[in-house]
């Protein structure tokens, strides 16, 4: 059975324009005013800021675009998207750039891909996500000791609370959606 | 009158004293909640960032579920506002494009699921401040709260990107409700502030310093209350840690909004799980 994980991952064909082209028309009537980078709170913490990610973007500068720290940065506040003057769909934009950045498996966005995909791999097996056996996956991908022992003291106390089990109840979680992922897979290959 | 009701995850695990809380909150306002049956995933904030088609339909399988199910409840209430983003996400998108509401029920039809675009998408606080209100909430309140000082806490998701029952940049939806139940809102800044979401995971530095700034900005309320289990599990789960970089006591109550409400109406604290949070609430019990 082929893990979301790698299913996803497999690099695209299309060229380097290409994987932009359609990002590059939705976000063609940008003014380059700076609101988005005005209201966003991680602004300070990104390389380029949002404002000048778009800016690249429809440049399409790929390799500025996805080796940027930017997209993986965004929390999905959707400040930007609200106060946009010209009402471009900012959040999703940054979204369909860590689709790209998971897609081409670029290096810097390796962790957060992982995340997700174990995430991912966790609700396609059970239908719902089982925290542990979803943090255990991301950790071996991970190959890093110091990472599950950041979420140590914080898993320590949601298991004495008894909100996470090692053991989860099947008959509560087994929902599998295998086939379900698979019918997604099959019609986004005929895009 | 009824609600078709969407759990989530979240409020299976780590969020379970949310779900507890919400269907105590419920049953003592006379509102019946029902399940949504074999609800799944809704795909939280890993589809988005790995599949658009995938995003969608996740929250679209449970939409369809819910069609099937009661015809005379018009409306799903979503407690967690991440799941809420996402089912209406679902909802919208697909009644604005066919060929997207097409390829969905492709992806749903082996299951013998349809999806029609019947029902309505309710965040937990919608439902709470629109259908309730205080007034409606007033007349169950039989403890005053008037020794506390609550800042309310909306988030993101819940207020943005869809504009339904409260202003996105300066909401206060919960403020009527709160003080219906006799305490003061704390007068602060942070209210729509991000809690750093799923950064907390991915970049756990920048994510806290995040919430510090949020929780500073608390400093001298008694509480905060929220309406995500998101943004609880930030606000609450690190404030050790927080406080020990922040060099001072950044410690403070976070309560979820059925929570405060519920104690207010006398329901017992065993009864809104109080003793599943993270944060202390001892001066709550
Ligand atoms: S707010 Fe909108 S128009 Fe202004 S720079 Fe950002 S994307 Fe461009
Ligand atoms: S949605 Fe992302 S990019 Fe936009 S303001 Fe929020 S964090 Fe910044």
């Amino acid at each position: 059975m082929p893990s979301a994980e790698i299913s996803l991952t497999i690099n695209t064909q299309e060229t380097e324009e290409d994987i932009l082209g359609p990002l590059q028309e939705e976000l063609s009537a940008c003014i380059q005013c700076g609101t988005c980078t005005a209201s966003c709170r991680n602004a300070q913490l990104m390389d380029f800021t949002p404002r000048r990610l778009w800016r690249l973007v429809l440049m399409g500068q790929t390799e500025e675009v996805f080796h940027s720290k930017t997209f993986a940065l965004c929390s999905a506040c959707y400040y930007c998207t609200l106060r946009c003057p010209r009402g471009l769909p900012l959040t999703d934009a940054m979204n369909t750039l860590k689709q790209l950045g998971a897609k081409k498996n670029v290096a810097e966005y390796r962790p957060n891909a992982r995340f997700y995909g174990s995430f991912l791999e966790s609700v396609r097996r059970h239908g719902r996500i089982n925290e542990m056996e979803f943090m255990r996956r991301y950790f071996i991908l991970m190959k890093n000791p110091a990472i599950p022992i950041k979420f140590t003291p914080l898993g320590i106390r949601l298991l004495r609370k008894g909100k996470i089990s090692i053991f989860p109840d099947k008959s509560k979680t087994e929902r599998p959606l295998d086939q379900f992922f698979q019918r997604v897979e099959e019609l986004e290959r005929q895009q | 009158m009824k609600y078709l009701y969407y759990p989530g995850c979240s409020l299976e695990g780590t969020a379970v004293e949310y779900n507890i809380s919400t269907r105590a909150l419920f049953d003592a306002l006379g509102i019946e909640l029902v399940e949504i049956k074999d609800w799944t995933c809704c795909g939280a904030s890993a589809a988005e960032a790995q599949s658009e088609l995938l995003s969608i339909a996740l929250p679209a399988r449970n939409l369809a579920i819910a069609e099937s199910m009661e015809e005379s409840i018009e409306d799903i209430l979503v407690p967690c506002s991440a799941c809420y983003l996402n089912l209406r996400r679902a909802a919208e998108e697909t009644r604005k494009d066919p060929e997207l509401l097409a390829k969905v029920n492709k992806v749903l039809e082996p299951e013998g699921l349809e999806l029609k675009g019947l029902k309505r998408v309710r965040h937990l606080l919608d439902v709470l401040s629109s259908d309730i209100g205080a007034i409606g909430l007033a007349e169950h309140i039989n403890k005053t709260m008037d020794r506390y000082s609550v800042a309310p806490y909306y988030g993101c998701q819940c207020l943005r990107p869809y504009v339904v029952f409260d202003d996105p940049e300066a909401p206060t939806s919960m403020e009527p409700l709160i003080l219906a139940t006799g305490a003061r809102i704390q007068d602060w800044h942070m209210a729509t502030k991000c809690c750093g979401a799923s950064l907390m995971n991915i970049k756990p530095e920048i994510a806290q310093e995040m919430v510090a700034s949020i929780l500073s900005g608390a400093s001298g309320a008694d509480a905060i209350v929220t309406v995500c289990p998101m943004c609880q599990m930030n606000l609450e789960g690190y404030q050790n840690q927080i406080s020990r970089s922040a060099h001072k006591d950044l410690h403070c109550a976070i309560l979820y909004l059925p929570q405060f409400l519920g104690l207010a109406m006398g329901i017992e604290s065993r009864d809104l799980s109080l003793e599943m949070n993270l944060s202390n609430p001892s001066a709550f019990l």
